[in-house]
């Protein structure tokens, strides 16, 4: 379930890489990924802690990772 | 946070400083049976935490368990500067030769620790500054190098004590001072450390005060006392509104949001920081508006910590709307507090736009808070409204 | 010319995977500052906006040779040994933006800090600010918003509330008149550097022509200011902001920062304002009126 003001979406490939879920779970300060075995997790109850730092943009491969400000749509 | 006697009595014991035999009781029966275990005639001390118990009658010395259980009772209705007594701490009365005073605080000028004794205790120790100021010294003590007697014995020496005296005092003098450094203390004092007839040296009487931000470091030594979370020990004990916001703020460690105060008044206030959250809490007031609450957001709270905060202030009987408002932040960012602010109307089952009076947050990430406030229709205004101005404007809303 | 810092600065975040750390870095680096790295035990060789993070900070001084300062920002409970480290480590100039720090912690750090000759700001402070040069800390926020707020100048301001530091600031831009060096100083009971000990600094940089400080209830800091100009026939004008008039009404209540606690009538906000005028300080209701009574007092210069 999205926040009330963010989503994040992984694009599934991205997600599944356990590398690459390792590396987002310790960039995000607020703890929004978690690395689980299967590929990256997103942690629903964190969502709307995001603070748009983009550490998670620079982490992943360019554009597989999206925040989505709901507030703007 | 203050300790009662008794409590510091505890502490101090715990560190084998002399006392007099004692205990504390908590009805007239105690009091007689305590009597009884007591070697001679005995003082009944009133526990509260303020000071002018012996003005107020609530300290009385009894020679027979009868009259212990008599003055028991008397005591214990007295009320001390607004506060009702905790309980009676009955001690041995042993007769005394002389008394001292000793006490250890911070110095926020030269940034120690000051250690101030006199050898004339027992009276107000700024009137002996006063009047005799060659019978008290001030010393102040590294916080960094290892702590030794000499700078207990050189305190004392400078107010003329020699002989046994000086060396008996000196280890007592010297646990304080390390109690003070351990416990995070902010003041440490033994008023009055008597030197009784038979030339044995006690504490009679003793204060202590604990940095609050420090209590959960000693979380050990304060279940030991009994001394539990929910007791803030503040000038008045919080209500259970202000107890909730301290639930709040301990959320997680994100910035602050949550040390509120609570006012009578109907408009609640989300307001920060520090030095702004007096500043707007003068405006309302300055404008005939009513607050329902002093509060501080600061430190770039989470969403979560600001969400939960408004959710309490709306909770609040008699609050109508919440005027949000800040000085220009730098570190706590306006659409993390707006996300908060929403977010918390929302989960309160109540409308923002009708809720959030105004919205008057001017500084880092503002375009983005002020997207979030459009879409939810709340009312806000940037830095070209003042601060008073705003306050203002979320006065008027309430007519 | 300005005080502490200037473009040349260069300094370290201890602290810097963290939320506010972070945060802070993007800022810093958007204004122009010169972080050479970063600290995070545990979590070395990665980066934060191309700032290079290390397990302690001896590995940054090896990798960069000395450095000036260091931004402390790590949990409370932390925060002492952090800044130990950087004090050990050679770093002459660090700005604690922790909260909630212990006096007895504080008092441990300034000491060291002494003995080795080092300054410390803060704790519980926003850093500081040499418009258009480089700051250092959260103060002003994302580099756009400062940019609004801050402007190079003549006037220096002290402040023991970050945010009223932008405040004064952006209303003095706003009123023409500039900044030299803006300080967040922390508005905790035991503070690394005071009002009085920024003075010097001040006195001594030909670019500062006057004073702009926040002041409010609590504490002995606007009374050692003031001892502090009579003692030394300042040159500087100096114009105060005193908020929290109305907490004459309530004596003992814990407010804001752990330093405003009314302890006794000398440090009630109409005693202090007394003694501030006494030795010659301005003192503003609002702070609206600063500019004006800052541009008065520097005509009779
Ligand atoms: S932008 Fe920052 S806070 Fe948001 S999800 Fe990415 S890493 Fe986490």
């Amino acid at each position: 379930m999205a926040g009330l003001f963010i989503d994040i979406k992984v694009a599934a490939e991205v997600a599944k890489n356990p590398e690459t879920a390792r590396k987002l779970e310790e960039v995000c300060p607020v703890g929004i990924f978690a690395a689980r075995e299967s590929g990256v997790e997103i942690v629903d109850d964190n969502l709307d802690e995001c603070t748009l730092c983009d550490l998670c943009l620079e982490a992943a491969p360019s554009g597989s990772v999206e925040i989505i400000k709901l507030y703007e749509a | 946070m203050r300790f009662y006697e008794y409590e510091a009595k505890a502490l101090f014991r715990k560190h084998r400083l002399p006392l007099g035999a004692g205990e504390v009781v908590n009805s007239a029966d105690e009091a007689r049976a305590a009597f009884g275990r007591l070697a001679g005639p005995a003082v009944l001390k009133s526990q509260v935490l303020s000071g002018g118990r012996m003005k107020a009658g609530a300290v009385k010395f009894a020679d027979s368990a009868d009259e212990a259980a008599a003055h028991f009772d008397a005591i214990l209705p007295i009320v001390v500067k607004g506060e009702s007594a905790r309980s009676i701490l009955i001690e041995e009365k042993s007769p005394v030769a002389q008394e001292y005073f000793v006490a250890i605080t911070w110095d926020g000028r030269r940034k120690q620790p000051v250690l101030v004794f006199s050898d004339m205790g027992g009276i107000d120790i700024e009137e002996v500054a006063e009047k005799h100021p060659d019978h008290v010294s001030k010393t102040h003590f590294s916080s960094i190098l290892p702590l030794t007697p000499r700078i207990a014995k050189e305190a004392i020496g400078a107010t003329g004590v020699g002989g046994s005296a000086l060396n008996k005092l000196t280890p007592i003098v010297f646990e304080l001072m390390k109690i003070f450094l351990e416990y995070d203390l902010t003041l440490a004092e033994i008023n009055p450390l008597a030197r009784l007839e038979n030339g044995q040296f006690i504490v009679l009487d003793g204060h202590i005060d604990m940095e609050a931000e420090a209590r959960g470091e000693h979380k050990a030594l304060l279940d030991e006392l009994g001394i539990g979370d929910d007791e803030t020990r503040q000038a008045r004990p919080p209500t259970e509104f202000e107890l909730a916001g301290a639930r709040v703020n301990a959320v997680d460690h994100r910035g602050v949001a949550g040390n509120v105060v609570e006012f009578d008044g109907n408009l609640g206030l989300v307001i920060g920081a520090g030095g702004g959250s007096l500043t707007l809490f003068d405006a309302v007031r300055k404008h005939g508006g009513k607050p329902a609450n002093y509060c501080e957001i600061g430190g770039n709270p989470s969403v979560g910590k600001a969400k939960e905060l408004t959710k309490l202030i709306l909770s609040k009987p008699g609050v109508e709307k919440i005027a949000v408002m800040m000085n220009v932040v730098s570190n706590t960012r306006v659409d993390i507090v707006a996300r908060g602010v929403v977010k918390g109307c929302i989960e309160a089952g109540k409308d923002p736009a009708e809720t959030i009076a105004i919205f008057r947050i001017p500084g880092a990430w503002e375009d983005e808070g002020f997207k979030i406030l459009e879409k939810y229709g709340v009312e806000y205004c940037d830095r070209s409204v003042s601060m008073y101005d705003a306050a203002g404007r979320a006065v008027a809303k309430m007519a | 010319m300005s005080i502490l810092i200037s473009k040349d600065t260069r300094f370290i975040v201890q602290g810097i995977t963290g939320r506010e750390a972070v945060n802070l870095t993007r800022e810093n680096l958007d204004y122009g500052a010169k972080i050479v790295g970063g600290v995070t035990p545990g979590r070395a060789g990665r980066d934060v906006y191309g700032v290079p993070v290390y397990d302690c900070v001896r590995d940054v001084v090896e990798a960069h040779g000395q450095i000036e300062g260091s931004v402390v920002s790590v949990p409370p409970r932390f925060t002492k040994d952090a800044v130990f480290e950087a004090l050990e480590n050679g770093i002459q100039l660090i700005v604690v933006v922790t909260e909630n720090i212990p006096r007895r912690e504080v008092a441990q750090m300034v000491e060291l800090a002494n003995l080795r000759g080092a300054r410390i700001i803060g704790p519980n402070c926003l850093g500081m600010i040499s418009p258009e040069e480089a700051k250092m800390g959260g103060v002003g926020g994302p580099a756009a918003n400062t940019r609004q707020a801050y402007a190079k100048g003549h006037i220096g301001v002290m402040s023991r509330s970050g945010g009223m530091t932008t405040k004064i600031a952006s209303t003095l831009t706003a009123a023409g008149l500039g900044q030299s060096t803006c300080v967040s100083i922390g508005g905790d009971a035991i503070i690394g550097t005071t009002y009085a000990e920024l003075m010097p600094l001040f006195e001594a940089d030909p670019e500062t022509h006057a004073i702009a400080i926040y002041s409010e209830p609590g504490g002995r800091m606007e009374a050692e200011l003031a001892e502090w100009i009579q003692a030394n026939n300042s040159r500087l004008p100096v114009v105060a902001f005193m908020a929290g008039r109305f907490m004459d009404e309530m004596k003992g209540m814990r407010f804001g920062h752990a330093g405003t606690i009314v302890e006794g009538k000398e440090d009630t906000t109409t005693e202090k304002i007394k003694r501030m005028e006494a030795a010659g300080i301005s003192v503003a209701e609002r702070i609206e009126e600063i500019p004006a009574l800052l541009r008065k007092r520097l005509e009779e210069v």
